[in-house]
């Protein structure tokens, strides 16, 4: 697929439609030869710098380092148990925040929007979470050191105020639980930032309507409200499964590779401006683009049901 | 018959406060701790403010935000507005490529940048070395999932259809279409893809990284090695200055957009 295969068939039916000045309607398929250069640029920067880097990434896996075909790689990232275990940790901690930040990011949505709740609420939250989705990476992980680590703020109120040290309680931010506390801050305002969309297609309307039926509020919900949003919601979790699980620089600056997840494991192996062991690398990124892949697809095939509704 | 706040509701708020505001507040105590004994002080603040690596590095990470937003509008604006008008058939395909950047992530994108313009490739070293234009052209890639679908909304909500014919039946030729009549009416939704863009870009760490540019997000980072109260003052900047950006643009979006907000709203 990509931009090759439509090419060609757009200059095909460019003969056809060629012919005769721009009518009021319908003017998709006139003077085609000269609409489709529109896109020519666009197409053209994302082969360059999106296309061509995915292909080599995706080839490289597949390359010895003289060249030549080989499944070594592959085979490689398969049966090592350092690499096999990453690839598990990483999923692992992106289930965790989808579901936590789903759950939670769905219900202060819904919260700020709900009938009831004041006007002004709802821009104060979705502003914020505009903030908060995209404060991630280094700042956030010293914050939550600050916060939560060692020496934090939270952790010495916690000891001095309430007799609790939770370090000797085993809790280190620097693990899996540490990490998942840190990426819910930005997996939460994401969720907020795309159900509140699907919350905004649960019409008022219907609620009057079913309450005008003698429907009670666990009705509504078991019949109306939870059946239009639980495709959005699924939608959405999978969006925020593919956001952990792609994210690298928060558990970078954070445990410092001492939780293996694998966009790690290929950091650690990106040394400067070169790759100290390339084929390693892309046979590690090429899983990483299939579990997103797959992620993806997902998505887009619940999205579509899920946009019935969100008008 | 105005309905009042429900108890659960004014709990999730509650929560979420809380879980969001403890580290902001959480930070900003940690920082002023940098005085004698762990005594209240500025200090940090000041040596941040004195170290012209913060200027710098923050000069050059706004400069690199602005030439992403320049090139990703210059980019996309005009697609989504010729495929929404004359090419509807080929939306799937734009629509394909500018969600690709999530399933080929900056880590994986680093990887095959550094991979293609310096192995397969051999790229000139003024793209190579110069974060102007190497990390410029990644920057667009990832800004192509939030500048197309916030330009695509704002092309949606309006008829764009009605509008260029209007424009041209009364005389209009293509450039004043665009320029007074389309562009006016995506404003909105050009500022909505280019705050996000610029707090993207202010906060990129990864490809920055990794290919061994010296942006903020790399001098946060290596402050947090060595000076951990200034590290915790930074961390407060930079959250600071995503704040500003954004609530910055939201204001202009709003100033004279008012009317068009609510419209595109209330579809």
């Amino acid at each position: 697929m990509g931009p090759e295969g439509t090419r060609s068939l757009d200059l095909s039916a460019t003969a056809v439609d060629s012919v005769g000045r721009p009518g009021p309607h319908g003017s998709g398929r006139r003077r085609f030869s000269l609409a489709w250069l529109g896109v020519v640029p666009f197409f053209a920067y994302a082969t360059a710098f999106l296309i061509l880097p995915s292909v080599v990434v995706l080839v490289g896996a597949f390359k010895s380092p003289t060249g030549s075909f080989t499944w070594d790689n592959m085979s490689e990232v398969i049966h090592t148990p350092e690499y096999r275990h990453a690839f598990r940790t990483s999923i692992e901690l992106s289930i965790v925040t989808a579901i936590l930040g789903g759950a939670l990011g769905l219900m202060i949505a819904y919260a700020a929007i709900r009938p009831g709740t004041p006007r002004s609420v709802r821009p104060v939250v979705t502003t914020f979470s505009g903030v908060a989705a995209n404060f991630a990476g280094v700042p956030l992980a010293f914050a939550f050191i600050a916060t939560l680590g060692f020496t934090g703020i939270v952790t010495k109120f916690l000891d001095e105020h309430l007799g609790i040290n939770i370090y000797e309680h085993g809790f280190t931010l620097f693990s899996f639980t540490g990490v998942a506390i840190v990426y819910l801050y930005f997996q939460i305002p994401l969720m907020i930032l795309v159900i509140a969309p699907a919350i905004d297609g649960l019409r008022s309307e219907w609620r009057e309507a079913s309450s005008n039926l003698g429907a009670s509020s666990f009705q509504y919900w078991r019949h109306i409200g939870f059946p239009v949003l639980l495709p959005s919601v699924l939608g959405a979790s999978i969006l925020l499964f593919a956001n952990s699980f792609s994210a690298y620089a928060t558990a970078s600056q954070l445990t410092g590779g001492s939780v293996e997840l694998v966009p790690l494991i290929i950091g650690q192996n990106v040394g400067g401006d070169v790759l100290s062991n390339p084929q390693l690398s892309q046979a590690l990124a090429l899983g990483m683009i299939v579990v997103m892949a797959i992620s993806m697809v997902l998505y887009a095939l619940i999205q579509r049901r899920a946009s019935r509704w969100i008008r | 018959m105005k309905p009042r706040i429900s108890a659960s509701a004014v709990i999730w708020l509650v929560v979420g406060t809380v879980y969001f505001v403890v580290p902001l507040i959480a930070t900003l105590l940690f920082s002023l701790q940098s005085g004698k004994n762990s005594s209240y002080s500025l200090a940090a603040y000041g040596n941040v403010l004195r170290d012209h690596t913060f200027w710098s590095t923050l000069k050059l990470s706004l400069e690199l935000a602005l030439e992403t937003i320049a090139i990703s509008l210059l980019l996309l604006v005009p697609t989504v507005y010729w495929v929404h008008l004359k090419l509807p058939r080929i939306r799937p395909y734009v629509e394909f490529m500018t969600i690709l950047p999530f399933v080929v992530p900056p880590i994986i994108l680093v990887v095959g940048l550094l991979q293609f313009y310096n192995g397969t490739f051999r790229a000139p070293l003024w793209y190579l070395e110069n974060p102007n234009y190497f990390l410029t052209s990644a920057y667009v890639i990832l800004a192509f999932p939030y500048v197309y679908r916030s330009l695509d909304a704002g092309v949606r909500a309006i008829d764009i259809h009605t509008l260029t014919e209007a424009s041209q039946s009364l005389g209009a030729g293509w450039r004043t279409t665009m320029s007074r009549v389309i562009l006016p009416n995506i404003r909105v939704a050009a500022l909505g893809g280019a705050f996000l863009t610029l707090a993207i870009v202010m906060g990129e760490f990864t490809i920055a990284s990794l290919a061994a540019f010296f942006t903020f997000p790399t001098y946060i980072a290596q402050v947090n090695q060595e000076k951990i109260y200034e590290a915790a003052a930074l961390s407060l900047v930079s959250f600071l200055i995503t704040w500003a950006a954004m609530a910055g643009l939201l204001l202009v979006g709003r100033g004279s957009g008012r009317g068009r907000a609510r419209l595109a709203g209330g579809r």
